[in-house]
């Protein structure tokens, strides 16, 4: 008894060995399956990144060129002054409008679409992602025909009588491109969501004698809400750094984030102060963005 | 409590359905419906998934728009309004509660979108929650209760409401045995102690027998039969009745007149009188495994119909022995008390059935 015991614990330890030993070189394994993409994202996004963080600490010398020996704060400072601050804030409102009318074109199309059969449902979402598979540059400069004068738009209020319309080159036309590129981001978490609530909640609310509008707002709104922020997040991000849309269809008139930056970089020769707000924004939706994670798993 | 025929006293209809029917893309869900629920009477609709009995309910509740027929609830013809805006809660399936709100939340919704007023939201939230027994528990989320937990809050915040009907969709279905039989009798007691009228789903025969003063038995949309549990399992109506509540063998013949039988194989029998067809018309002898008797060849009493056959297999089930005996035409299934005192029967002896004539109910085939 006793030996047959014995002997069955050293197979047992030498199992538990032998098991480990295979736990490790798998996970070895996942490593260098993993590897590739590792060196990827540390060569063209966190060395890059460094750089970055590194030259919005330099000086720009009087020759317009960056000198990295002197360390310091002062383009951070100047962050502070009214011309970027109103820069900021243009982006701030052009992003916010950009993301509130999202919002507004993508929940009932959403709802809409979960509501629908599988196959119906799978067309609508095809659909929307279509436009992705042309070139977003294509994609502006057929904005830039369709909103100019004399282009179809103009020529059709024309003809029902509403004058000529103007609206390439103005803050209008930036929001139609933005709302059109990142729409698609909005929806499909928005769809998600949806499609994951559950439909007898809607029925237990009009059944507690709540209206068809009270129980949007207290229970399908809330319970949506992680598709709301996700969809808002992907849609006011990209809208508040956007180069080629305000550039290509607001003509370059009023200066937001992305070209400000670029500015700064190309023409002002600051590479100090376009790090440095390159930075900050990048800083502040990541933030942002990891406050939603956090609360959204707490939450649902 | 519930006074379903017979007596004289005038009885207050809560709902009341006619003709009500319900098309979903030319499927017919629901097949023109009569039926009256009284005030105050806990009633079972039973069915088979699929045989229309939720979407009655959910006509009821308002969440379903009848295809046709009228649907009145304590006289006032409610067949187009929105849930919201009938005197009717309902008791989900997977109760349906907020998963972000807390109990006390739950509890309150119905009352706060009806706009009462906050302190009497405050009293009536407690009164429902100690009602169902779930004092101490009011800032708990669903996600952190039990099934019956959950079950209670679900039946607390439908009767905050204080409706005049309460509609239950398979209330019990989602919980484990044990606490289903449990939650059966609790619910019985609530429905007694709230004097509202219940309207529940189930598919469950076993539950609708306990809990229910009167059943409804639907299939393919319509609805066979309704009466109180003693009624449907002694006098079914119908073949499909007669199985579905409770086990039953079917003999095959036809009516001789409004008391006699004549079996498939010639011989006839006295039954009870039922009003299921007209003379000559086919129908079926229900006969329950449990009202048959058996004894050896020959034995049978005078006066009593039988018949005889050979014992076929014999099942022993602690409490009881169930017997397949085949007849030269048919093989029945007889169950017997096992006790010492009854002698038990092996597989080839030569057997009669007997029965006394009210033990069998003739029913549609």
């Amino acid at each position: 008894m006793v030996e047959g015991r014995c002997s069955g614990g050293g197979k047992a330890v030498s199992v538990g060995i032998a098991e480990a030993k295979r736990d490790r070189s798998e996970r070895r394994r996942g490593l260098l399956l993993a590897l590739p993409s590792f060196a990827y994202m540390i060569l063209f996004f966190a060395v890059p990144l460094i750089i970055v963080l590194v030259y919005s600490f330099a000086t720009r010398t009087s020759t317009g060129s960056t000198s990295l020996s002197d360390w310091n704060l002062d383009a951070y400072r100047k962050l502070g002054e009214p011309i970027v601050r109103n820069v900021v804030l243009r982006s701030v409102v052009l992003a916010l409008v950009t993301t509130a009318i999202c919002l507004l074109v993508a929940y009932p199309f959403a709802w809409f679409c979960a509501h629908q059969r599988p196959v119906v449902r799978n067309m609508m979402l095809v659909a929307v992602m279509i436009p992705f598979w042309t070139n977003f540059l294509v994609r502006n400069y057929a904005w830039r025909l369709l909103l100019s004068s004399g282009g179809p738009i103009s020529s059709f209020t024309e003809a029902i009588g509403l004058g000529e319309t103007n609206i390439l080159f103005t803050k209008t036309a930036v929001v139609i491109g933005l709302v059109y590129a990142y729409l698609p981001f909005m929806i499909l978490p928005l769809f998600a969501s949806i499609d994951r609530l559950d439909r007898r909640l809607v029925e237990a609310g009009r059944d507690l004698y709540g209206s068809g509008s009270q129980t949007f707002r207290r229970i399908v709104l809330p319970l949506t809400m992680p598709g709301v922020i996700a969809g808002s997040i992907l849609v006011f991000v990209p809208s508040m750094g956007a180069y080629v849309t305000p550039e290509l269809l607001g003509g370059g008139k009023e200066t937001l984030l992305g070209s400000y930056i670029v500015t700064q970089f190309l023409t002002a020769r600051n590479w100090p102060v376009g790090a440095s707000l390159s930075f900050v924004l990048m800083a502040v939706m990541l933030v942002s963005t990891i406050i939603y994670f956090r609360s959204g798993g707490k939450n649902l | 409590m519930n006074a379903p025929n017979g007596s004289e006293e005038k009885v207050t209809v809560a709902v009341s359905l006619r003709g009500i029917s319900k098309l979903f893309d030319d499927v017919t869900a629901v097949d023109s419906v009569d039926l009256d629920i009284d005030d105050g009477e806990f009633f079972a609709l039973l069915g088979p998934s699929g045989c229309g009995k939720t979407t009655t309910l959910r006509m009821i509740a308002g969440l379903e728009i009848p295809s046709s027929g009228s649907l009145q609830i304590f006289g006032d013809e409610v067949g187009s309004l929105p849930p919201n805006k009938r005197p009717v809660n309902t008791v989900f399936q997977n109760y349906a509660l907020f998963p972000h709100m807390s109990v006390a939340d739950n509890v309150a919704f119905g009352l706060r979108m009806r706009k009462v007023e906050k302190s009497e939201i405050a009293d009536r939230v407690a009164q429902a929650i100690s009602l169902v027994r779930m004092s101490g528990m009011e800032n708990r989320r669903p996600s952190q209760l039990s099934g019956g937990q959950q079950q209670r809050v679900a039946l607390a915040r439908a009767l905050v409401n204080r409706p005049k009907v309460l509609l239950l969709d398979e209330p019990l279905a989602a919980l484990d045995l044990k606490l289903r039989q449990e939650m059966q009798f609790e619910l019985k007691q609530l429905q007694r102690e709230v004097g509202i009228t219940f309207v529940f789903v189930t598919h469950d025969q076993e539950e609708a027998l306990a809990l229910s003063d009167r059943i409804g038995v639907m299939n393919d949309g319509r609805l066979l039969q309704v009466g109180s549990p003693e009624e449907m399992y002694d006098a079914p109506a119908d073949r499909f009745v007669a199985d579905f509540i409770g086990r039953s063998n079917f003999l095959k013949g036809t009516l001789e007149s409004s008391e006699v039988v004549c079996l498939a194989n010639g011989q006839r029998i006295s039954v009870p009188a039922v009003d299921v067809g007209s003379v000559g018309d086919d129908v079926q002898v229900s006969l329950r495994p449990e009202r048959v008797m058996i004894c050896d060849a020959g034995t049978a009493p005078e006066g009593m119909a039988r018949l005889s056959g050979t014992v076929e297999t014999e099942t022993f089930l602690g409490n009881s022995v169930i017997y397949r005996v085949a007849l030269d035409w048919m093989t029945v299934e007889v169950e017997t008390d096992h006790r010492p005192d009854v002698e038990r029967h092996h597989a080839g002896e030569h057997v009669d059935l007997w029965w006394r004539d009210d033990a069998v109910a003739v029913v549609r085939p």
